[in-house]
């Protein structure tokens, strides 16, 4: 092995650290994306079971990172240093060691693994009275529904600081993945069916959500707005919502229509343009109409209520492309 | 694609290939699209040429495409996986130039080199392609070409059968190729989960051209399963004992029995997923009771397993190379054994965590969790094995050793990612995410492509006769690792910064740097598949001087380094008789192993046929008919599969018949010729002195 191939084996290693190393020193933009600037309980909790993970794996793999470029460098042919036993093939000791090891670190992992799964069930809520929140996955935008706020958005979910937040998912098209990393983890959302994901958030901020599952050429786009707000700011909040357009069954069918936001905006008759959409609640179990779209006898049967079941028809704006 | 099927040509018409988008409008992502088209056309063109030219085409026919030789089909396997390499990394670079420019904004159209529904297509039929057109057929390929020779075997249990899996195969290759210029592919990714590729919500082609290529080459791989448990079973030679075998046949033992009972469930799935398109079934449907989490859960059930298909061959491959170059012998046997059997078994317990996101409960996440890192174990004694095997060896840093170098150092940096995509808590915020993509890439390319890069170059010259240039073999497997270094470390970054896969757009600034790198990996993959390309003919070029007709150029101890290179279509002369483990090692340690047989015989082969041609045939017709909506030609296709097969059944099949003289004279020659070479120390290893016949006295492992 020549010296060309030892420059090759350096730059890889420095390439690897400096990657693996990097991250915690990444410039922050001014939307929040990821878990290792946490925001809330969950994020926080994640991000020191991602460090305890690596931490305690280290034991299994430090062994070969130092092990194999030793073990080259000492045993090669053209100028061996150890001895030579070519015939050596067992050994009693060394073998409870190379099974033992990992199986003590299994042990103590999936222990750790227990714990934190149990304790950050998405299901199990963060505190007494969480705010209720229902999201929609559409195709290319979330729709957010506050029952008990009356308002609904499109694009921007906004939480008071300190209170739990329990939300309840489905999607009125494909499969989709909720994330909002720097809150909590990921969970899918289907049609006619509903999931929940609970966080809260311990600092005010923003915080960018977005769909992780790919569902069609908006996907790169589906992203939206998370607002972590003072309790009074999100009061006010609230109030905004009420100045916007309705959301009823028509407006829900306009929505529905395959287009990201922008485009949305546009077909609704807004300023084109990526800001989210305020609205008003028109009916307040418009979510459970939109699941039980999937439920009627006999197959495809809403009858077009509620935009429908099958495919989304293309959105105005977007009809162009 | 027009309104209303037609009759005789289906769902086609003039307005499916990619020029009529071209003519449509010009920008970067048709022209990308026609170009892929043109190569497809062009490369097809160039390859009828150059047949016709050299009259190639009946030594083709008879020498290869009918011939039932398990070594030939193995080879034809490889070359099939190396075609399809070469596409699945250009589509891959494409896809990281697309990133490189697609940062853009919520309000704006999407940017970048292709469109977003093309960019779709890319990240489809790459997964599809690496996984079942690359990854499959080069390690059944090597299979096919290594296990009957270790195993003291002439041929696989069922040689045409095999002969048929290799051209189901090829057909599920084509029809993916194909889509290139007739039609467009998929756009759900390589799992093509529902309901987004259900008729509703995927109308077209794209999702059938999947399903056919799945369908067609599942059964392939179902079929090859069998043919190697069989031939492992009942072909070995006298005196094999299981716990004699070289550990490649223990791996290979393992596929076969994991394609058995995983291979089926893709059947199923993509089985149902038809039904679904074609039928007006709802099993994975939103409405009328159909539920999409099956479809995820029985994709699964073979989707896990499939991963260990893939990376036991190559850990078979490194089993085999960290003994051989470090004049070893191999350390632990009996403790890899038992860790592949049980990677083997548990690999059907752990597919859950493919979708720990999916709303089922925390204690199941938690069942699936744990059982994911037991599985690490075997995998870790594994790698320690290897490690104590070179462990006061002498090691000859061949390209083969700077693979497995490569496969330890990066390998375990996937295992540590996969520790930590095990932990459901931390899956539920990289699951989706480009973290996710580098570690299946992690575990994936230093795995399986390095193992099986590694085997090539390491049989090579069994097959051919002569050895591959080590110089270019070393600076292909450099590429290959700074390729994948700067091309995934970064993927690891992003996602870790919150980057979801499959991304046609992005907004935020911060990932460009690393978008960059990734780029740049991306050309060094491109430079490392170039560099493999010219290591190919440079060495054939050479092959004169790298020639090795000894057979045994790397004083390897295992029964197919017994014979000539290229091996003879008999393999053996007489079936060797076995007595202990590493057999031919033994034959070494005991003097004289080149003694020539007492008395040599007939020896049956099985005929050459066109019945794997025919079939394969049926089965395009078949798969191409049903994505094009052509009935008339699906039926008749369809008919004509049993029909192929009962033909054959009613006639009578003589094998052929080498004569024992033809036999002998080989033999004979080959064994002078052996006496003939000076024996070449393994310090001579890689130069004109390797003859084949190493120095008998270094030999000690």
């Amino acid at each position: 092995m020549g010296t060309g191939s030892k420059f090759w084996i350096k730059l890889g290693a420095i390439g690897l650290f400096a990657c693996l190393g990097a991250t915690s020193a990444m410039a922050s933009s001014t939307l929040q994306q990821s878990f290792l600037q946490p925001m809330g309980p969950v994020a926080e909790e994640q991000f020191s079971h991602l460090l305890r993970v690596v931490g305690i794996t280290m034991i299994v793999i430090l062994p070969v990172l130092v092990g194999v470029p030793l073990i080259l460098w000492r045993y090669r042919y053209t100028k061996p240093r150890g001895d030579y036993t070519p015939e050596w093939e067992f050994s009693k000791k060394l073998e409870y060691a190379l099974w033992g090891v990992p199986v003590l670190v299994v042990i103590v992992l999936a222990s750790w693994l227990w714990y934190s799964t149990a304790k950050l069930d998405p299901y199990k809520t963060l505190g007494p009275e969480p705010l209720q929140v229902q999201a929609v996955g559409l195709d290319w935008k979330w729709l957010f529904i506050y029952p008990e706020e009356g308002v609904a958005t499109v694009g921007e979910l906004a939480v008071p600081v300190g209170r739990p937040v329990e939300i309840t998912l489905t999607t009125d098209t494909v499969m989709q993945s909720f994330l909002i990393a720097p809150l909590a983890g990921q969970i899918y959302a289907m049609p006619g069916m509903t999931t929940k994901l609970n966080f809260s958030a311990t600092r005010a901020g923003a915080a960018e959500g977005e769909n992780t599952q790919f569902n069609g050429s908006g996907f790169g786009r589906q992203k939206f707005t998370v607002r972590a707000l003072a309790p009074s700011d999100f009061a006010v909040w609230v109030a905004e919502g009420a100045r916007g357009p309705t959301l009823d069954e028509r407006s829900y069918a306009t929505l529905r229509r395959q287009s990201v936001l922008a485009d949305a905006r546009t077909d609704l008759g807004l300023e084109k343009s990526a800001e989210p959409i305020m609205m008003t609640l028109g009916q307040e179990d418009a979510f459970q109409q939109i699941i039980a779209k999937y439920h009627g006898p006999g197959g495809a049967s809403s009858d077009g209520r509620w935009g429908g079941t099958g495919l989304p028809q293309a959105g105005m704006a977007g009809a162009d492309k | 694609m027009s309104q209303q099927t037609s009759p005789i040509f289906g769902n086609l018409d003039w307005s499916v290939t990619p020029y009529t988008d071209l003519l449509r409008d010009v920008n970067s992502s048709t022209i990308v699209g026609a170009g892929a088209a043109s190569v497809l056309v062009l490369g097809a063109l160039f390859g009828i040429v150059l047949l016709t030219w050299m009259r190639w085409w009946g030594p083709l026919y008879r020498n290869w495409l009918t011939s039932a030789d398990a070594k030939k089909i193995g080879i034809m396997y490889i070359a099939l996986a190396l075609v399809m390499l070469a596409r699945g990394i250009i589509e891959g670079f494409v896809m990281r130039a697309h990133q490189a420019t697609a940062l853009g904004t919520l309000a704006q159209q999407e940017s970048g080199l292709v469109a977003p529904d093309h960019f779709a297509q890319l990240f489809s039929t790459h997964g599809t392609i690496m996984i079942f057109f690359v990854a499959m057929p080069l390690l059944i390929g090597l299979i096919n070409f290594v296990l009957p020779q270790q195993l003291g075997a002439r041929d696989m249990a069922f040689p045409v059968l095999n002969q048929v899996s290799l051209g189901l195969t090829a057909v599920g290759a084509a029809l993916v190729m194909i889509s290139l210029l007739i039609g467009k592919f998929g756009t759900g990714g390589w799992t093509m989960y529902p309901p987004y590729t259900g008729l509703d919500f995927s109308p077209g082609e794209g999702v059938d051209y999947w399903l056919w290529a799945i369908l067609i080459s599942g059964m392939g791989s179902t079929l090859t399963g069998m043919n190697f448990a069989v031939t492992i079973f009942k072909s070995r030679a006298p005196g094999m004992h299981f716990m004699r075998m070289p550990l490649f046949c223990w791996t290979s033992l393992c596929v076969a029995i994991m394609l058995i009972y995983a291979m089926p469930a893709l059947t199923v799935s993509s089985a149902m997923l038809a039904l679904d398109r074609y039928a007006d079934f709802h099993f994975f449907t939103n409405d009328a009771g159909g539920n999409m989490m099956n479809y995820a859960n029985i994709f699964w059930m073979f989707g896990h397993p499939e991963v260990y298909i893939l990376i036991l061959p190559a850990f078979g491959v490194f089993s085999e190379i960290s003994s051989t170059y470090s004049g070893k012998r191999l350390y632990g046997y009996t403790s890899l054994v038992i860790a592949s059997m049980s990677i083997a078994v548990i690999s059907f317990t752990v597919w859950l965590h493919h979708f720990f996101t999916m709303g089922q409960s925390a204690g199941v996440n938690i069942a699936f969790g744990i059982a994911t890192m037991i599985i690490g174990i075997p995998t870790g004694v594994k790698i320690y094995d290897w490690m104590a095997t070179m462990w006061r060896g002498r090691i000859r840093v061949t390209a083969p050793i700077v693979y497995l170098t490569g496969f330890f150092l990066l390998f375990v940096i996937g295992g540590l990612s996969g520790i930590i995509l095990a932990n459901p808590s931390i899956d539920y915020q990289v699951h989706n995410s480009t973290f996710l993509v580098a570690h299946f890439h992690n575990v994936i390319i230093p795995g399986v492509l390095y193992g099986m890069l590694a085997g090539i170059h390491y049989w090579f010259p069994k097959a051919f006769g002569f050895r591959l240039s080590e110089r270019w073999g070393r600076r292909t497997a450099f590429l290959f690792v700074g390729g994948f270094v700067f091309t995934f470390m970064p993927l690891y970054v992003l996602g870790l910064m919150g980057m979801p896969r499959r991304s046609p757009t992005f907004q935020n600034p911060d990932f460009m740097p690393w978008m960059y790198i990734a780029a740049f990996g991306g050309v060094l993959m491109l430079c490392a598949l170039a560099s493999l390309a010219w290591t190919f003919w440079t060495s054939y070029r050479n092959r004169d001087a790298l020639a090795v007709p000894g057979g045994d150029p790397w004083n390897g101890s295992t029964l197919e380094w017994s014979t000539p290179a290229p091996v003879p279509e008999w393999t053996f002369p007489r079936i060797p008789h076995v007595t202990a483990r590493d057999d031919w090692g033994e034959c070494k340690r005991a003097g004289d192993p080149w003694r020539a047989p007492d008395e040599y015989r007939d020896i049956e082969m099985p005929a050459n046929t066109a019945h794997g041609l025919l079939i394969a045939g049926a089965s395009f017709g078949l798969g191409f008919a049903m994505v094009w909506h052509i009935w008339w030609l699906a039926v008749l296709s369809f008919l004509a599969i049993p029909a192929i097969v009962a033909l054959r059944a009613m006639r009578v099949i003589e094998p052929r018949i080498v004569k024992a003289a033809e036999v002998e004279l080989a033999d004979r020659r080959f064994r002078q010729q052996v006496a003939s070479f000076a024996p070449a120390t393994r310090a001579d290893e890689e130069t004109e002195r390797n003859r084949g016949v190493p120095d008998l006295s270094e030999f000690a492992g």
